[in-house]
């Protein structure tokens, strides 16, 4: 495995298999009372987030923690960043303290690539900008495997405003290395012109995609971009690209509905859908603390049995 | 002091006069002469190219305004190390050069400094706003003969119209312009291809430029005047342009050395110092570019040297600023990467660096002949030297976009005005 992860380009069909088995012995520790190993006991992980995201720091704390790492968590606003410090002094910074790993999510595509320039210790990408967030799609793929058994040939579709969508990237650079059928689905202006080079298909029509599909992957949908003129209204979006109550039983039985949340329920995903048995949202939050508990394991070189059992 | 001078067994590659020869150039009193006399400093030229000193049409150099990132000064310095004897440097400062009073100030320091001549660029509109035309007549009164807004496209047709045809009332005026049409080029980092969707940066695509060359050609059908395009990047602009040309219209173009040398595919490590506006484009583009050079659809390379502090290019890549510097690299990097494979013949390249440059700014005194009598603006080069592009930089900046690659060809000798502003590869001052 490469020093740092910043893009699902960093790491190879194997890692991912190796990243994905060690999550899986790394769940188990999440339903113990005592929900911790020592694998990083001494490690310093340091989460520097410029954008707000409750759900992917929190993901990150915890999993360092119940590695047993010293975390502490630099977000932008009321610290050194706020006044006008630069990612290269604060990088220069956190080198100093000895950060062994950096978590780091930015609103600038290639920010984490361009702190690795400055520090020695593991960068993580925790989302940058409108290019990748690898550990989300490690944590989807980890999920649909843990579902369905397996990610050679299973059919999926990534449904919304791909354009801007750092999980989309990764996912659908991810779904590709490890032979999934992909489609991106949306409509044409939120879809790369380019993207059939990825190695996925492209569709405009959800309903006639949905009926062959093993996992329909819903996108969060900035409202924002209406008022870029994206699409026309929100409604028309959701009516065309919005997985309704409707639409969803042309799912056929066994399908999973996933989301990267946060949601926006009514918009390009039902209410009642989201909490449908084969919605499997909550789920993908869980399996994230262990996807990302492998990660730093597998990127720190935590000492003791693969598993990270009572070393 | 003018010096008296003699460049012995130099290979003389003079494009206005079709010379390409090896003989002695001899240089007294600030003019090439027939003969230096007895006591002349005699310069061993076994080896090297003697031409006509060259002309930047697109340099930026920050003063006043950001002297942090260069001066007239260190930007001439830099322009005399390159092997140039003339630059243009662009009304961007702040204050904007929309008036005689900033032009005086630029030139004035051009001429204390004494590394080269110095020709500024006058802003076309206001403030560079676009909304109301600069005194373009204060500004030629001033010597100015070419007006841009560069950084910024004239905004509406009819702005444009306006200037074109009110240049008509002075000779040799220009109106050079930077095609980028704001709409579609909004926010974008990069070229818009596979490589930035992929990267996660918003694209700026080709069609950004060519509405905006498609549509000041047809404007200057209408108005008359002279046109003259900045920095071209894309295939279609240059197929544009050529058609114009057949077309018998009054256009000339530039194309920058990065746009002649890199491609979107080197912007994959999000490397700031290759970040330049208009964005590198395909591999197809720079072709494209490349071979309008030589035809002469595109008439004059020029470097659209912008320096940036440090700081400002150490940064995310969607915050830093666009631009390379390159005045010190401009020659190399023509010589290396397009008369080194054959591309292009050596006498075309000092044509485009040197000869049209000087033709399309009338600046008599540059771009050759090089023949007794004339003012002694002269560059002696040696084609075969290898080096690496590292700092320190005469330039006050150092992003380059070459940073760390390897040139073949060097500057050793720069005369300007009859002075040895460079010997050996050093500035004298």
């Amino acid at each position: 495995m490469n020093r740092h992860l910043l893009s699902i380009h960093d790491v190879s069909a194997q890692d991912i298999v190796r990243i994905l088995d060690t999550a899986e012995s790394f769940r188990e520790v999440g339903s113990r009372v005592i929900k911790k190993v020592p694998a990083l006991r001494g490690r310093t992980v340091v989460n520097l987030f410029y954008e707000n995201s409750t759900r992917t720091r929190i993901s990150f704390e915890l999993a360092a923690k119940r590695l047993s790492a010293d975390v502490i968590n630099f977000t932008t606003s009321g610290s050194s960043v706020s006044k006008g410090e630069s990612l290269k002094d604060t990088a220069l910074t956190l080198q100093a303290m000895g950060a062994d790993a950096i978590v780091i999510r930015h609103s600038s595509s290639g920010a984490p690539l361009t702190l690795t320039r400055w520090v020695n210790g593991s960068v993580l990408n925790a989302g940058d900008g409108t290019h990748e967030h690898p550990t989300q799609a490690l944590l989807d793929l980890y999920t649909m495997r843990d579902r369905l058994g397996r990610l050679d040939g299973l059919r999926v579709a990534v449904v919304g405003d791909v354009l801007h969508s750092r999980v989309a990237r990764s996912l659908s650079f991810a779904l590709v290395k490890m032979g999934a059928e992909t489609t991106l689905v949306g409509p044409p202006t939120l879809i790369p012109p380019e993207a059939p080079a990825w190695g996925v298909q492209v569709s405009h029509d959800l309903g006639s995609v949905l009926p062959k599909l093993d996992v329909c992957y819903m996108l969060r949908v900035q409202t924002e971009r209406q008022r870029q003129q994206f699409f026309p209204s929100v409604r028309e979006y959701s009516r065309l690209f919005g997985l309704t109550r409707d639409r969803v039983g042309l799912l056929p039985e066994g399908a999973l509905v996933m989301h990267p949340g946060p949601m926006n329920r009514g918009v390009e995903i039902d209410s009642d859908v989201a909490d449908l048995p084969r919605s499997v949202i909550e789920e993908q939050v869980t399996n994230g603390i262990a996807i990302r508990m492998s990660l730093l394991y597998l990127l720190l070189g935590g000492s003791g049995a693969e598993g990270g059992g009572d070393a | 002091m003018p010096e008296r001078l003699v460049f012995r067994g130099a290979r003389v590659v003079d494009p206005a006069s079709g010379r390409d020869e090896v003989a002695d150039v001899a240089v007294v009193d600030g003019l090439v002469a027939s003969d230096a006399g007895a006591g002349a400093t005699v310069l061993d030229c076994d080896g090297l190219v003697l031409s006509p000193g060259l002309v930047d049409l697109h340099t930026h150099l920050r003063q006043p305004g950001r002297e942090d990132k260069e001066t007239v000064e260190t930007g001439c310095r830099a322009a005399a190390l390159g092997g140039f004897t003339a630059v243009s440097p662009m009304a961007n400062t702040d204050p904007v050069a929309d008036h005689a009073g900033v032009i005086h100030e630029v030139r004035d320091l051009g001429r204390a400094a004494g590394l080269c001549d110095v020709f500024p660029v006058g802003a076309i509109t206001r403030g560079l706003a676009g909304e109301a035309m600069a005194e373009i007549g204060e500004m030629v009164e001033a010597g100015v003969r070419i007006f841009s807004d560069d950084g910024r496209c004239v905004p509406t047709a009819r702005m444009l119209r306006n200037a074109l045809t009110y240049s008509r009332a002075f000779d040799g005026v220009l109106i050079a312009e930077h095609c980028e049409d704001a709409s579609l080029a909004e926010d974008g980092q990069m070229h818009e291809g596979l490589h930035s969707y992929s990267l996660g940066l918003a694209g700026q695509p080709r069609e950004a430029e060519e509405v905006i060359v498609a549509r000041d050609l047809a404007v200057a059908r209408l108005a008359g005047g002279r046109l003259h395009l900045c920095h071209l990047s894309s295939a279609g602009s240059v197929e544009m342009v050529r058609r114009a040309k057949a077309q018998g219209l009054r256009v000339t173009a530039e194309v920058t050395p990065h746009h002649l040398v890199f491609s979107e595919e080197d912007l994959l490590t999000y490397d700031t110092n290759v970040k330049v506006n208009p964005p590198l484009r395909a591999l197809e583009d720079r072709d494209a570019l490349r071979a309008a050079l030589v035809d002469g659809t595109i008439d004059a390379v020029a470097t659209d040297h912008a320096p940036h502090a440090v700081e400002d290019k150490e940064v995310e890549f969607d915050q830093a600023p666009p631009g390379t510097i390159g005045l010190e690299t401009a020659l190399s990097a023509v010589l290396t990467h397009l008369v080194e494979p054959g591309t292009m013949s050596l006498t075309r390249a000092i044509e485009a660096m040197s000869t049209a440059p000087a033709r399309i700014l009338g600046a008599s005194g540059h771009g050759g002949p090089i023949e007794p009598g004339r003012p002694a603006n002269l560059v002696a080069f040696d084609p075969a030297a290898e080096w690496t592009v590292e700092p320190p930089f005469a330039s006050r900046s150092r992003n380059s976009a070459f940073l760390g690659r390897r040139l073949r060809g060097r500057v050793i000798h720069t005369v300007y005005a009859g002075d040895l502003v460079v010997a050996d590869g050093k500035a004298q001052r």
